[in-house]
Parts: structure tokens; C-alpha cells; sequence
């Protein structure tokens, strides 16, 4: 690791101060930042570390839903009671990630913020648009099995790979944060970017900006939802495709729909249009492959990861099924 | 880590070389003054700075749970924290894990079991299995695989790491 020198903010202003030093980061569970300090990939030449922040509270809001502090620990999150009652899918979907003890270092916050795990973003001696843009992107005509097959761009394929986030976008989440202008909120949906030609963007979040807190609406859809992971390993991998379903339903028929997919771009994926397709359906599998067909619309694939299209789709149909039965 | 070339790249951004500054670590009940630069992990910290190797370094990276380690009884990967971000904590390594010349229940169940072929994991799988039985989210057989999934074993004494990890459930073993 390259050397860099260390603080530790114990508020938030003075965490938003010293990030704006020249090539400063923000440091909180650091299993994202560290690991890729190690290999070089990311270089930051001073830390701030906000772990000594109070941020770490989960609690019940004015609006009938909760917030999550950006320091609390996901798994202290997951765990939670308030989360594991009231928004199920909240909880799968983040102990479907990382292992236990990643869990119980990395945090809400630094969750959003993780990057790719495409594997030319790793390796310093390849080309990568994310990583040094303009150096061109390895992964389009290289090996690209894992990557994304909806709103690419010709620079870069990469997905996001949290677990968590896919959740977020489909309990449509705000995320709260303070900058040097002072404070705003970010709905979910416009958190994460599409790599365009700026795919060394990740986010929105301004660099003086620090998340604060993620705040989820009352409706949890604690009766039907599903958080579905196909990866190549049982436990501990990174989604291939990952499903995000939650179903109002009245008697079989679906009052509202909410289906984000995980693992094929970059953010989580979620059209509105097509979960439209289901208000007023019958909960069935011919309605359910419509939608997953309606999802898949324009999606295109490198070679490698050509079967995700398909396997999507079949994600889909099987994660509302067993959101439908829950 | 710290090699001149990379001393002198960041020289050219940062006039100052950061420090080393002193750090207290509490391990295994003792209280230690260190001085450490803040890039030192808590894994080299224990290994390098205070000689403690029962914490192995598998990976460096968060993949293989060989640095597992107790934080404030808690499992985490040493090597994906750093040691300035932990002070005040209580840390327990596999060195702190017997008590008056008695192993550790699950590191006699380890023995017990045959839980192990080269043992480079079996320090961290130990931690693991202790810190999961505190954490008190496992219940079940598959809960176990899952929980425990964390801690790669390259020999694959997987099977009989299980029957160490529901003993331990069991007997309700944790720190
Ligand atoms: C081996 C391995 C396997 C994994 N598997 C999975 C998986 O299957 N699914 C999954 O979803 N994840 C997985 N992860 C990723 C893990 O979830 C993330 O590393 C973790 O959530 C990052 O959180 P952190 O607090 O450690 O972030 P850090 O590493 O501390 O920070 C990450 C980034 O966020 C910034 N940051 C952190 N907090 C804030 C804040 N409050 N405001 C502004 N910026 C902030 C930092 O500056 C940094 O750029 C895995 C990680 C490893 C190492
Ligand atoms: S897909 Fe994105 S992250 Fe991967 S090599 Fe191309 S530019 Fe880099
Ligand atoms: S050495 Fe820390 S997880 Fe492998
Ligand atoms: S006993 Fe050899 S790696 Fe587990």
C-alpha cells in the first residue's frame, strides 16, 4: 500500500473539510477501500477515517419508515428487528452478500459506494476506462462472463456488484447527504450512474460529499418479496443475475409490482414501465414471463455473459413466483 | 509495502511523510503501545509488531478468512482493517483463546474432530466458529455452511469443521 497520512473526523463538517484535501478518501469499514489500496487500483494519499462519527443508528422516522445511519454495520442491519420485520427483503438481500465477518466490518454507507469487481478494473497492467479514463476498455473484447448486459456504453460493461443496493432500489430508498453546500437527498434510482462516456463515475455523490443516511419508506412488502442470488457458489460470490421482487397482492391479483435486478449493469436495474405490465394481473407465470420479457427489452451481450439475458429472464419469473407463494 | 519507489511517488503530492504515531491495541486482555504508520493492518500489526503468527495471512484481501480474528467478539478480517481504526477495541486472537494451560473448547474439539490436514486455516476457523456461536445467528446445519463460508480450508476438512462448528452450537462454546 502506498503510504498516505491519516485523520480521524469525529463530526460531520469536519469530515466534509478534510475530504476536500487534494487526493483525500473517506475510510469506514474499509473492506472496499483497503483492498483496493493494496493492489494500487485506488491511491488515496490521505484517509479520513468517519468510523468515529455517531452515524451508526437505525431508527423509526417521522414518515412511518426507518433510517439506516450511514456507519451502521451491515450486519447489525440486517439483524436488526425494525429491518428484519419490516423489510425482509432488506435483510436477505445484504446477508446474501460478503461473508460474516466482511459483514460485520463493512458498513450501510460504504456498501453504495463499493466498486466493480470487474476483473480488468483489478489488474493495473490492462486497460480500463473506470480506472484510467481514456485508456480504453479490456473487458469488451476480452472476457466478460460476469459483466453487465443493460445500459452499457461503448467505454464500459462493468456492473455494481452490491447486494444490498438492489434491495434499496426496490423499497425505493433515499439516500441523505452533506456536502460543502450544505445538505440534499438522493432518490435511490438517481444514485448510481450508466457508464456513458464518464465510466469513471460510480455515483452521483459529490467527492465532499459524505453519505449521512439511508432512509427507507413505511411500505416494506414484508408479506411478499424475494431476494433471489444465482452466483457460482452457493455462498459467498458475487451475483451473475440477482432479483429484487416484492408483490402487493390482493387475493391472486397484484395491486403493485417492484422488481430490480441485480448483477447486469451498472446500477441497480429497474424499469417501471414493465412492472406496470403487472398492476391489476393475475398473479401467473405467463403474466410473470411477459414482464421478465418486457425487462430484457434492448439488453445485449459481450459473448461470455450472453446467457445472463436468458437466465434473467428466468430469474425473474422465478423470483415473483416465489414472491407470490411466500 | 513501503518501497522507495512508492515513498517517492507520493512525495511529489504530500510534502510530509506521515509518521508513525503511537497506537494502543488491547489483545488478548493486554494493553500494547505501538508505533505504527496508519497503513499497518491489524494483521501486521499482531504478526509483525507483536509477534503474535497464530493469525495467518492467507490472501491480504477479505477472500479466505485465514486473518479471521474477534473484534470486541465480533469476526472480522485483520487484513482488510487498519490498526489506527482500532483502537479502544478489544481484540482476541487464537493466542488468547486458552485459559490456564486449557485449550479453548472448540480448539480441543478441533483436535477431537480431526478438523484439520496442514492447520494453516485452523486459527482462523477457530476464531470463526467462536465468534459465531456469539453472534447467535446460527441455527441450523445449512445456517452453519452459510455463516461459516467465510473460512476457506484449501485441504477441505470442511466436513469435520462442520461437526466442530455444531458442537460448538450445541455447547453454546463462544468466548
Ligand atoms: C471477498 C469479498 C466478497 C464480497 N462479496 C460481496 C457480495 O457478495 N455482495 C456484496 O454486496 N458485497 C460484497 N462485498 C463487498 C462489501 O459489501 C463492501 O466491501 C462493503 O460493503 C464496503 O463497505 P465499507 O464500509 O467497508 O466501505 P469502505 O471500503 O470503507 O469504503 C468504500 C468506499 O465508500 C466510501 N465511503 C464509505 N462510507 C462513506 C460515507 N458514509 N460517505 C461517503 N463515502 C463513503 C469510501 O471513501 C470508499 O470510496 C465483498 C467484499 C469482499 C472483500
Ligand atoms: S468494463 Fe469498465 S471496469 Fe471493466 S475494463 Fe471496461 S472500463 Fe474497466
Ligand atoms: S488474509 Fe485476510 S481474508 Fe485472507
Ligand atoms: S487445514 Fe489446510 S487449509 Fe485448512
Amino acid at each position: 500500500m502506498r503510504p498516505f497520512t491519516f485523520t480521524q473526523a469525529q463530526d460531520v463538517d469536519t469530515a466534509v473539510q478534510e475530504v476536500s484535501l487534494e487526493g483525500a478518501k473517506f475510510v469506514a469499514g474499509g473492506t472496499n477501500l483497503l483492498d483496493l489500496m493494496k493492489i494500487d487500483v485506488m491511491s488515496p494519499s490521505h484517509l479520513v477515517d468517519i468510523t468515529q462519527i455517531a452515524l451508526e443508528t437505525i431508527e423509526e422516522t417521522e414518515a412511518g419508515g426507518i433510517r439506516l445511519g450511514a456507519l451502521a454495520k451491515n450486519a447489525d442491519t440486517a439483524y436488526h428487528e425494525l429491518v428484519e420485520t419490516r423489510y425482509p427483503l432488506l435483510s436477505h438481500a445484504i446477508l446474501a452478500g460478503a461473508t460474516a465477518q466482511l459483514r460485520n466490518m463493512a458498513t450501510d454507507g460504504g456498501n453504495l459506494l463499493q466498486r466493480t469487481r470487474c476483473y480488468y478494473f483489478y489488474d493495473t497492467q490492462t486497460p480500463c476506462n473506470k480506472r484510467e479514463p481514456g485508456s480504453g476498455c479490456s473487458a469488451i473484447q476480452g472476457y466478460n462472463r460476469d459483466l453487465a448486459i443493460l445500459g452499457t456504453s461503448e467505454h464500459c460493461i462493468a456492473t455494481h456488484p452490491s447486494d444490498m443496493c438492489v434491495a434499496l432500489a426496490a423499497l425505493e430508498a433515499t439516500v441523505h447527504v452533506t456536502g460543502k453546500n450544505g445538505e440534499r437527498a438522493i432518490p435511490f434510482a438517481d444514485f448510481h450512474r450508466l457508464p456513458g462516456d464518464t465510466p469513471h463515475l460510480d455515483s452521483n455523490l459529490q467527492p465532499d460529499e459524505i453519505i449521512t443516511s439511508i432512509e427507507l419508506p413505511a411500505k416494506g412488502f414484508a408479506k411478499h418479496y424475494t431476494y433471489l442470488k444465482l452466483r457460482d457458489r452457493a455462498s459467498y460470490a458475487f451475483a451473475l443475475v440477482s432479483v429484487a421482487a416484492a408483490l402487493e397482492l390482493e387475493g391472486d391479483t397484484i395491486k403493485e409490482a417492484r422488481i430490480v435486478l441485480g448483477g447486469v449493469a451498472h446500477k441497480p436495474w429497474r424499469v417501471p414501465e414493465a412492472e406496470a405490465l403487472l398492476q391489476g394481473q393475475k398473479a401467473t407465470r405467463d403474466n410473470f414471463r411477459k414482464v421478465a420479457e418486457a425487462y430484457l427489452q434492448g439488453a445485449q451481450g459481450f459473448g461470455h455473459n450472453d446467457f445472463k439475458i436468458e437466465l434473467a429472464k428466468r430469474a425473474i419469473v422465478r423470483a415473483l413466483e416465489q414472491a407470490t407463494n411466500r | 509495502m513501503n518501497t522507495e519507489n512508492s515513498l517517492q511517488a507520493t512525495t511529489a503530492v504530500r510534502p510530509q511523510l506521515p509518521d508513525t504515531r503511537t497506537v494502543t491495541l488491547r489483545v488478548n486482555g493486554t494493553t500494547h503501545q505501538l508505533q505504527l504508520a496508519p497503513w499497518t493492518s491489524v494483521l501486521d500489526a499482531l504478526r509483525e509488531h507483536l509477534q503474535l503468527t497464530g493469525t495467518k495471512k492467507g490472501c491480504d484481501h477479505g477472500q479466505c478468512g485465514a486473518c479471521t480474528v474477534l473484534l470486541d467478539g465480533k469476526r472480522i478480517n485483520s487484513c482488510l482493517t487498519l490498526a489506527v481504526m482500532q483502537e479502544n477495541k478489544e481484540i482476541t486472537t487464537v493466542e488468547g483463546l486458552a485459559k490456564e494451560g486449557e485449550l479453548h473448547p472448540v480448539q480441543q474439539a478441533f483436535i477431537d474432530h480431526d478438523a484439520f490436514q496442514c492447520g494453516y486455516c485452523t486459527p482462523g476457523q477457530i476464531c470463526s466458529v467462536i465468534g459465531m456461536v456469539n453472534e447467535g445467528k446460527a441455527k441450523t446445519l445449512d445456517d452453519i455452511r452459510d455463516l461459516m463460508s467465510g473460512n476457506i480450508c484449501r485441504c477441505g476438512a470442511y466436513i469435520n469443521i462442520v461437526k466442530v462448528a455444531q458442537e460448538a452450537l450445541e455447547k453454546n462454546t463462544g468466548l
